[in-house]
């Protein structure tokens, strides 16, 4: 550990952090708002309070361990958590308590998607720019730190990636070098945000609704510059703009890297995981649309649009909604909730336990039942043509089993606060899973909850985002041991 | 012709065996004394002992006047580079090596790699290949006891023994013309009690008779079901070993049969696991009972014993024909248990050399010979020779098969012309690039047969 070398990693992150903040005072001035003064005094605080942690160390250049690396992981989110906050306190028209502005501030940088803000057709548009900004932010940071951070915890992360990468001419790794290949996948995040905006625009949307809400699409957030959510445009060309962007930015981007390479789009297909999640959509979606269509809520164009919209969106832990699903036949909102635990794909900006793991864990399932019917058999697990180590498998299934009891653990949490069972179980799904809206109480907006659920809430929503383990290794006492 | 033979192990032994009996000079060359003096003493044969890519040994094996180095060691990379020596140092013309990892043999690679100025080797062989492809051709062909491609699989020549309850058994060969109108074979051979027949018009197949035909590769089933009842196709296959013949040939049929394999180490299993997609593996003997009994046994089709060990195969092949598997095919390299196997409770008996050999000496003879497989464990030969010359300088061009004088024991048995099967009838006129396939019961006789083919010298 070396206090001094995070401090000034810390520092540089805020620095940098506060200077997107100019970027909300240019669409105030240009919107001829009065929120300019409160976002030049949230950078200066932050751009100060960077200058203080980075100045002092800034001359020491110790060797980065993969400890520190955790330690940095965390304390850049909570950092980034905090300090969102500050532009949503100074505007005063807001009004929001701290825990109210930090609900916000993390659930847009760990691009959940769950606001607290209701009217937000009526909020100046620095404010609205703010929030999708911070997707935007937290987008890349998944991205990077899925790269840099992940692989050390060896959870099924990177791994699945080089099962694309087969035959001679391929690369094992995207890139030899980890800076070029972050360098590569902050590239690709660009570029589908560019795409997004000017397929919006096209469709219709404004520059400035098309900019923001592709922010929260590639960034598979959630956040809406209107109460109604996406459902505001009424546009079935804008639904399949966004369908198709959620599910681009499920897929792991290290695939979208080979696409650019390459010019090819054969290995979607071939990649065990993206093809798993591309065929559950399929199926799902067939259930979903058929289920409105037969159980009469919507007539057939209404169930298929209503129906693929709501399932990608929830699916791929973006939360935007074209209707009201909670109030949909109750089966509808649970099985919905439950594909959010499923998630896109290792390596992309979704939440939730991420199909890559639940593959592993399927044909972990199968090859147990193997072994039952053929009990001097050997078994290999492969997916497609990768051999998994039992070092992953292990540590998916640990990964699975603490998934589940955090969940729980926080169910119970937000039950002793008071909260009825279906709110407490849709808003922990959406909180860990990065979804987004919940059922009952908070199938709209989280406003209404008390205080202590909303930071139990903020808690969730970190843990999801950094993949509980990452959090976990610095609770352990082995870790702080010298 | 004089021939350099590198390494002396089964395939090396064996061939220097088969080339010795023909008149060839062969020098072998090996870092295994006794092996060689074993050589020495059963064959006529020069050894030299030394490592076979080191050029003063390929000097001393007088590699200067060699036509052929046959570089058949173990490890790819010796062979290959005995080969380059043997080109750079000696400008040997033919040079044959062995080569078993599968990279090398990637045609993506093999065609660029493999040249005069890169890697000098004209053939490459993979005996374990070879013996999965031969092995292969045996089960997609339920009843056969060998089943040789020629013509490039168009035609085939097939081994069967006859069986009561066959149509055609008991009867003379003329009656398959009027069991099988449509169908155009030919009984290129019948060995009763190891003793060859001239097959004639006349002849009676009996049961028990092991008989060769040539057909059409679509025909082949339909005449098999002539000589024994109709054999359902195989399904089920468990493959005793999972050694390199064992995994070829799960890899090749996986997709088609439902494969299990039975191998005995268990880090072995982890890599038949990994980098098979179908099959079953299973850790475990092939002599274990319980474990046989587990895996349905008596519902097999086909039990392959493909280990390295002859006994281990001829014994789990006696119990996993005792506990009701319907065939058994089992590998044996030595020739002695080979004969003592067959045609009893094993079904089909595979010699792995066998069929290592055969290819080997296609590349050997001087005939023109495209193909030549060596049958029943070397008495015997087929050949697939192309014809050249006119009716002034060859003695077959422009003849009827019936005015053709051939030597006793040899059969023209088919044809091959621009791409079609035609079955050798005794009014059928051979012309120039015809591919005929020779069937000759006595090896002695093959020089004559190449004599016969030989175009004279007006031709050129």
């Amino acid at each position: 550990m070396h206090p001094a070398v995070v401090s000034r990693i810390l520092g540089l992150f805020l620095m940098l952090f506060s200077i997107t903040l100019l970027v909300p005072i240019v669409v105030s001035v240009a919107y001829t708002e009065d929120t300019a003064e409160a976002f030049f005094l949230a950078f200066a605080i932050t751009f100060s309070l960077g200058m203080l942690m980075w100045l002092p160390f800034s001359r020491i250049n110790a060797e980065l361990r993969t400890r520190d690396g955790f330690i940095i992981t965390v304390l850049f989110w909570l950092a980034l958590g905090l300090t969102g906050t500050l532009p949503l306190l100074l505007v005063d028209s807001l009004a929001l308590s701290f825990s109210d502005a930090l609900f916000e501030s993390v659930s847009g940088i760990t691009t959940t998607g769950g606001t607290v803000i209701s009217g937000l057709d009526d909020l100046p548009r620095s404010i609205l720019y703010y929030r999708q900004q911070l997707h935007f932010l937290g987008g890349i940071g998944i991205v990077v730190i899925a790269v840099a951070i992940m692989p050390m915890l060896g959870i099924g992360g990177m791994q699945l990636y080089r099962t694309e990468m087969v035959g001679p001419s391929k690369e094992t790794k995207m890139t030899p070098r980890i800076a070029e290949t972050a360098k590569a996948l902050f590239l690709i995040y660009v570029m589908l945000n560019a795409a997004c905006t000017l397929a919006y625009w096209a469709a219709g949307m404004t520059f400035f609704d098309a900019l923001t809400h592709s922010f929260s699409t590639v960034a598979t957030g959630g956040f809406a510059n209107y109460d109604t959510s996406i459902g505001q445009f009424d546009n079935n060309l804008i639904y399949a703009i966004c369908i198709i962007f959620m599910v681009l930015s499920s897929i792991s981007f290290g695939l979208h890297y080979y696409t650019w390479i390459r010019g090819t789009v054969f290995h979607y297909w071939r990649n065990p995981e993206a093809k798993a999640f591309l065929l559950i959509l399929l199926g799902c979606s067939v259930v979903v649309c058929g289920y409105l269509f037969f159980a009469r809520v919507y007539g057939m164009e209404q169930s298929v649009v209503h129906g693929i919209f709501q399932l990608v969106s929830i699916t791929t832990t973006t939360g935007f909604a074209t209707a009201n699903f909670s109030a949909w036949p109750s089966f509808l909102p649970f099985f919905l909730l439950v594909m959010s635990f499923f998630g896109g794909c290792v390596g992309s900006t979704t939440g939730g336990v991420k199909m890559g793991r639940m593959l592993i864990m399927y044909k972990q399932v199968m090859r147990e039942i193997a072994r039952l019917v053929h009990p001097s058999g050997v078994f290999s697990m492969k997916v497609r043509n990768w051999a998994v180590p039992t070092r992953v498998t292990d540590a998916v299934w640990a990964f699975f089993g603490v998934y589940l009891a955090v969940y729980y653990l926080i169910v119970l949490l937000l039950l002793a606060a008071g909260m009825d069972f279906v709110t407490a179980w849709s808003a922990t799904a959406a909180s860990l899973n990065n979804l987004g809206p919940g059922l009952g109480d908070v199938a709209a907006h989280f406003g209404d909850l008390n205080a202590f659920s909303k930071w139990v809430l903020v808690v969730a929503m970190i843990l999801g985002r950094l993949e509980i383990f990452t959090v976990l290794v610095l609770f352990s006492p082995m870790f702080w041991r010298r | 012709m004089k021939i350099t033979i590198v390494g002396a192990g089964q395939v090396g032994g064996t061939l220097a065996e088969h080339l010795a009996g023909e008149a060839n000079d062969i020098t072998v060359v090996d870092i295994n004394g006794n092996r060689l003096q074993e050589l020495q003493d059963r064959l006529d044969i020069r050894t030299v002992l030394g490592m076979g890519c080191h050029p003063d040994v390929l000097l001393r094996a007088g590699m200067e006047d060699a036509d052929m180095i046959v570089a058949v060691t173990s490890s790819d990379e010796i062979n290959m580079l005995a080969c380059q020596v043997a080109y750079s140092l000696f400008r040997t013309p033919t040079k044959i090596a062995r080569v078993r990892a599968q990279s090398y043999a990637n045609p993506r690679f093999r065609d660029k790699l493999f040249t005069a100025e890169h890697i000098p080797v004209d053939v490459l062989i993979t005996p374990e290949q070879v013996v999965t492809d031969y092995i292969r051709r045996l089960v997609e062909q339920p009843g056969s006891l060998q089943v040789l491609d020629f013509a490039n699989g168009i035609m085939q020549l097939v081994a069967v023994r006859a069986y009561n309850g066959g149509p055609l058994v008991g009867k003379q060969l003329r009656s398959l013309k009027e069991h099988l109108p449509k169908v155009d074979t030919r009984v290129a051979a019948i060995f009763r009690h190891d003793r060859s027949i001239v097959p004639k018009g006349d002849t009676v197949i009996e049961a028990g008779d092991e008989v060769f035909f040539i057909a059409a590769r679509d025909n082949i089933r339909t005449v098999l079901g002539e000589l024994r009842q109709q054999e359902l196709p195989y399904r089920r296959l468990i493959i005793a070993g999972g050694g390199n013949v064992g995994f070829r040939l799960a890899q090749a049929l996986e997709h088609d049969y439902n494969v299990k394999i039975i191998e005995f180490t268990r880090a072995r299993c982890e890599f038949l696991a990994e980098h098979l997609d179908r099959t079953t593996v299973l850790n475990g003997s092939a002599t274990d009972q319980d474990l046989l009994r587990e895996e349905n046994i008596d519902k097999t089709d086909l039990f392959l014993a493909l280990t390295n060990d002859d006994e281990v195969n001829i014994m789990a092949s006696l119990l996993a024909k005792r506990l009701g598997c319907r065939k058994v095919l089992t590998l044996i390299q030595n020739p002695v248990y080979a004969d003592l196997m067959q045609a009893g409770e094993i079904d089909i008996a595979v010699s792995p050399q066998q069929a290592t050999a055969s290819l080997l000496l296609t590349h050997v003879r001087k005939s023109g010979a495209v193909n030549v497989h060596s049958l029943r464990r070397g008495a015997a030969e087929a050949l697939e020779i192309i014809v050249h010359g006119d009716a002034k300088s060859s003695k077959v061009v422009g003849r009827k098969i019936e005015d053709i004088v051939s030597p006793p024991g040899a059969t023209l048995a088919a044809l091959e012309r621009n791409g079609k099967v035609v079955i050798a009838h005794r009014d059928t006129v051979i012309e120039n690039g015809d591919h005929v396939i020779v069937f000759v019961v006595d090896k002695r006789r093959v020089k004559d047969i190449e004599r016969l083919f030989q175009v004279g010298f007006s031709f050129f």
